[in-house]
């Protein structure tokens, strides 16, 4: 019940590489009368990338917030690597790549003053950087291929060089677990390839993805397992057995519950709508 | 060497040189915090904090204590009681910040409004940057110094504060903490800039040195340096102007600051929209007539 107790044991040396990444049981979120959340269950083991997919309205959003402790759950626990978020946040094992129009792209900030961001969890009060700073953050941008952008204002990139700036933070900050908010929105079919690859090394590397996403197509060649979220949890394996066609019809369809939202799996549409 | 005394002629006069010293002061500490203000859409909020802190410069007046005390515990009360409103209600943040601090404001012409001979309403209103005594000019010298120390102390915060405040909240700021502490940044600077201009053009100095400050640059730190500079020559100009012209120093100091604002408007390299126009003639110039109606060639290219 309590957001704080240590419902999950904390793990012994040694242990850690068989706590599960993300640990998610009997969750529940309410906004006033609307339930954003029912009773969620959901286990991604470490170095995994798992899609998560519904409609608008479905708690994608509402379940990100709750794994950053953003949103306090009403009832349910969570943990990230058998931590608390606030344990998760605090030593870097969490980080957030979002919505694109979330980002004020007009700021006045360069690529790398956006990644170097990612490295302020691991400085000093005032956040001077360190060597191991600048070298962490000529690293991350020469694995997204960003170096010679690196002194472009954030908001002069393309699409899919947006997104990869922001990839490129959660690495400079050597984060474990990455929370990708519609990553695949307003990015190019072969932009898009390039961060399938990128996260895909990621993952690898061992860390974690969990990826929002209308981009239903994509979810095969990129994902090791998927979630279909309708405020529950309407099914999680791999994408073969998710992707069928009468569990997308259950998500997507005209539920009661989903309210008149007209998307259907069409990835298609999808993404010149984002566009 | 007419130019010279040109120069130094106000400045035999004490209280000239105390009015140079306290609107440099005041305009270089909000000048700097405007730049986080306006990328933040927090214009508003230094508007309200202005307005509110009337009643507390009133009762400081009249109690007999230091105005800049009174100033900031109404302008921190001012951000306070926002904020508990918003959190507490569904109503939209500017309608909250409108009736807080219209009410505060109100609170504090009913004082002045009873107590006419203590208080001059005039000089709190507009400033009175030519009467400032010593005290109240060490009292501008040490919060400016204050503040503006805490604040480039903390500018990396501050930028990815508001920039990605979900991403500060992930690597474990505490995001509650800085919005407070930028607040109460701001609250400080209106206290110390409304001796210099007073309430009600205190706002200007708070938003106008950002706002041309982002249309010149698109680093953030050169957007700090040239909000700081152009404030600072536009503050001395403003004075100089109020003498020579003997108009309101509180105006003249707010004026030249829009005036380098129009011109930056007009003539900026990229942004000014005299250069934009100037780029789409030349492009529909140097445009092959069957492209013209291509979208992209009809974008003025500065960003290329």
């Amino acid at each position: 019940m309590s957001w704080y107790a240590p419902t999950h044991p904390a793990p012994a040396p040694g242990d850690h590489d068989r706590v599960a990444a993300l640990s998610v049981s009997g969750l529940s979120v309410s906004y006033n009368e609307v339930r954003a959340l029912i009773d969620v269950d959901l286990t991604v083991e470490r170095a995994r990338i798992c899609g998560l997919i519904g409609v608008n309205g479905s708690g994608k959003s509402t379940l990100f917030k709750c794994l950053m402790g953003l949103v306090q759950p009403s009832v349910g626990t969570v943990a990230l690597f058998g931590k608390d978020h606030r344990t998760a946040r605090r030593t870097n094992l969490v980080a957030y790549v979002p919505q694109s129009e979330d980002v004020d792209w007009t700021f006045p900030l360069s690529v790398q003053d956006v990644v170097l961001m990612g490295r302020y969890g691991r400085m000093g009060p005032s956040r001077r950087a360190s060597r191991a700073d600048r070298d962490a953050v000529d690293e991350a941008l020469d694995r997204v291929g960003l170096t010679a952008q690196r002194g472009r204002q954030i908001g002069e990139l393309s699409g899919g060089q947006k997104k990869r700036a922001f990839v490129a933070r959660s690495i400079a900050q050597d984060a474990q677990l990455l929370l990708l908010d519609e990553p695949f929105a307003g990015v190019d079919k072969s932009s898009e390839a390039t961060l399938i690859s990128l996260l895909q090394e990621l993952r690898d590397e061992g860390r974690t993805a969990l990826i929002s996403t209308h981009d239903l197509a994509g979810i095969p060649e990129l994902c090791d397992e998927a979630v279909l979220l309708h405020n529950r949890v309407l099914a999680h394996g791999p994408p073969a057995e998710v992707l069928t066609h009468e569990k997308l019809a259950l998500a997507f369809g005209p539920l009661p519950a989903a309210g008149p939202d007209p998307r259907r799996p069409a990835p298609a549409a999808e993404q010149n709508q984002e566009q | 060497m007419e130019f010279l005394s040109f120069l130094t002629e106000p400045l035999q006069y004490g209280f000239l040189t105390r009015a140079l010293v306290v609107t440099v002061c005041a305009a270089v500490v909000a000048s700097v915090l405007s730049c986080w203000l306006i990328l933040m859409g927090w214009s508003l909020m230094g508007d309200a904090v202005s307005h509110a802190v009337l009643p507390g410069v009133a009762l400081a007046y009249i109690i007999g204590i230091p105005f800049s005390i009174g100033a900031f515990v109404f302008g921190a009360g001012a951000v306070a009681l926002i904020g508990v409103v918003k959190s507490t209600t569904k109503l939209k943040s500017d309608t909250v910040i409108g009736v807080v601090f219209t009410g505060l404001f109100a609170v504090g012409l009913a004082i002045v409004s009873r107590t006419p001979s203590q208080v001059d309403l005039m000089h709190i209103l507009f400033g009175n940057v030519l009467g400032v005594t010593d005290g109240e000019l060490w009292q501008v010298v040490i919060l400016g110094a204050l503040t503006l120390a805490v604040v480039l102390y903390k500018r990396r915060d501050l930028t990815l504060f508001a920039f990605d405040r979900t991403h500060a909240h992930v690597i474990g700021l505490n995001t509650r903490a800085l919005s407070t502490l930028l607040l109460g940044l701001m609250a400080l600077s209106v206290v110390v800039g409304l001796q210099a201009v007073g309430i009600i053009l205190v706002v200007a100095m708070l938003i106008t040195p950002g706002a041309t400050a982002f249309l010149l640059t698109r680093s953030f730190d050169l957007m700090l340096i040239l909000a700081a500079s152009i404030t600072t020559v536009a503050s001395v100009a403003g004075i100089y102007a109020s003498y020579y012209l003997d108009i309101s120093t509180g105006a003249a100091v707010v004026l030249s600051q829009s005036l380098v604002f129009v011109l930056v408007y007009l003539f900026a390299r990229r942004t000014g929209i005299i250069w934009q126009a100037v780029t789409r003639r030349r492009l529909r110039r140097t445009t092959p007539p069957d492209d013209v109606g291509k979208p992209a060639s009809l974008q003025p290219t500065g960003r290329a």
